[in-house]
């Protein structure tokens, strides 16, 4: 199999496609910017959080196919997850694209298992982890206050 | 297609000197269009390394026995190679350095902090490399000096008008690139050089991507200073070299202190050599500046009119095949006639840049793609990003119509 077609999966493209979740959130309670600076991947992550509850999320910006379907995935995952869930989904998805691990993934978020793949090319996780890596931010940010 | 030009030498014959060529990549043969980032090496450049690590490996201008006295010879020997390709006449002229990133620093940071005051203008343009524009937004910072930048053409060109609108008597440097690493686009320097000299400026050119791809000459052009590195003309990474004249290097501070540039040292000060040696303290790169010069002597053996000819011809040739591609949109594609290097830089419809070269990549085909450090000119474009595909002296046209094949895949891939 050409490794091409590993990383353009069919779920990566529909979800890179995909721009139900590209908008902003009026009065979205966290807003948290991510920037790939040598690839000009840039993107901007909207969460309304209400008391431990995602109740919304979306993003937007520019980037390559593999930083939008993943920045995607995410928003369809942890919609209506809790904050401590979200955080762990996270670390499942990290373990995923940088420690060679397969991780189980909730309901919701199986599409997330089509990006296994990127971990096979080392310079496209950080494409993959720019949304995550930007929720992470967000989720520390409640944590701290 | 024949590999065979009609110039002056076979592209088949410079082929079997490098032989990364005999190599794959993802399964496929190497097509390598990648040499604005780095140039492949070829056979000598890496024998030159390895003779010096094998039969010498002794340090410079320190020992007196065989070996140490033989380490010395080669590094001279180098840094004479230099001098006699740039048509440089005077010696102290030609400092070795890490990068071109480096002199540039060496140059605003001991240049630049030094001779540029406040009431002062720094004239450079978007066009530049980050290492051409970052070290003199520093500059400007420190000494409160203004930065004024070069009107540039929709296609990212400018010409000796440009810059003359923004020369003035405060301007006290120009900085410039030899050739844009993102369009190829050459200014004409020389008469850039001779305005900037009338208005009482010092110029400074950008030369990663000049230098290795057409012949330069420092005393012709009448450049102030001169960047450039080795890896991009076949030679070593971690080798530049910082061309300046020798009274502007003189009245320059050293940029590192400590061993080997120094005349005389008490317990509380101490009295520096004249360049080059004040601007190299510390071991220097020895087998990366050997290699620079076995790099020097392989491409003039072939000749830069010729190695300038050959990419030329590339260079039409890929516009060509590329402009027959519906959606390839070229940028900065000279259309204003102006002299351009071997790089041609597109967008391919709306489909990112990366995505773009992860499926070359799987083709066997290497290209840089996103922002070439160039973010200010991105930005003047209005893209983010481009998929820039750069020839050298061993790339053929079977290369370009590899390229334009693996172009169909992308259309595929992402119809």
């Amino acid at each position: 199999m050409n490794l091409g077609d590993d990383l353009y999966r069919e779920i990566i493209l529909e979800n890179y496609k995909s721009t139900k979740n590209r908008r902003a959130i009026e009065g979205a309670n966290f807003r948290q910017e991510g920037v790939n600076p040598s690839c000009g991947d840039d993107i901007e992550l909207y969460l309304t959080i209400e008391g431990d509850q995602i109740s919304d999320v979306s993003y937007e910006g520019m980037g390559c196919s593999i930083c939008l379907a993943s920045a995607n995935m995410l928003c369809e995952a942890v919609r209506g997850m809790s904050v401590a869930d979200a955080r762990d989904l996270f670390g499942r998805v990290r373990g995923m694209l940088t420690n060679n691990e397969t991780p189980e993934f909730p309901e919701g978020a199986e599409d997330l298992e089509a990006i296994q793949g990127v971990s096979q090319f080392p310079v496209r996780v950080k494409c993959a982890m720019l949304s995550w890596n930007t929720l992470r931010q967000i989720l520390d940010e409640t944590a701290a206050s | 297609m024949s590999t065979k030009q009609e110039i002056g030498f076979s592209v088949e014959a410079i082929r079997r000197d490098f032989p990364i060529l005999s190599e794959t990549m993802r399964g496929k043969p190497l097509v390598y269009l990648d040499s604005a980032a780095t140039s492949l090496k070829p056979q000598a450049v890496i024998d030159a390394e390895v003779e010096y690590l094998t039969k010498i490996s002794a340090n410079i201008h320190r020992g007196v026995y065989e070996l140490s006295e033989r380490a010395t010879l080669m590094y001279d020997r180098a840094r004479e190679t230099i001098k006699a390709f740039l048509g440089v006449r005077e010696d102290g002229e030609v400092v070795f350095t890490k990068s071109a990133t480096e002199a540039s620093n060496i140059i605003s940071r001991s240049w630049g902090l030094k001779f540029v005051g406040a009431d002062d203008e720094i004239v450079v343009s978007e066009l530049e490399h980050h290492a051409n524009i970052i070290p003199w937004q520093e500059v400007a910072k420190s000494t409160g000096a203004t930065l004024r930048f070069v009107p540039l053409s929709a296609d990212g060109s400018f010409d000796l008008e440009a810059v003359e609108s923004v020369l003035s008597n405060r301007t006290r440097a120009v900085a410039i690139t030899g050739m844009s690493n993102v369009t190829g686009f050459c200014p004409p320097i020389k008469e850039i050089v001779a305005a900037a000299h009338a208005a009482g400026a010092v110029v400074i050119v950008d030369g990663a991507q000049l230098v290795s791809h057409a012949p330069v000459d420092v005393a012709a052009l009448d450049v102030d200073f001169l960047t450039f590195s080795g890896h991009k003309m076949c030679g070593p990474t971690g080798i530049g070299v910082l061309y300046g004249k020798r009274d502007l290097l003189n009245a320059m501070d050293p940029f590192l202190y400590g061993g080997d540039m120094i005349v005389r040292v008490k317990k509380d000060r101490a009295t520096y050599k004249e360049a080059p040696d004040k601007f190299e303290s510390g071991t220097p790169n020895i087998s990366g500046a050997i290699g620079l010069g076995a790099a020097i002597d392989y491409l003039s053996s072939i000749g830069m009119d010729a190695i300038h000819e050959h990419e030329e011809s590339l260079l039409r040739y890929a516009r060509e095949r590329l402009l027959d591609v519906s959606e390839v949109e070229l940028i900065g594609a000279g259309d204003s006639g102006m002299a351009a290097g071997g790089i041609v830089s597109f967008t391919f419809g709306d489909i990112h840049s990366h995505d773009i070269g992860a499926i070359l990549d799987s083709e066997g085909v290497a290209v840089r793609t996103g922002m070439h450090c160039a973010h200010p000119f991105m930005r003047f474009l209005g893209v983010n990003g481009t998929t820039r595909a750069s020839f050298y002296l061993y790339n053929t046209r079977s290369d370009v119509d590899q390229l334009v094949r693996a172009l169909d895949r992308v259309r595929e891939t992402f119809a």
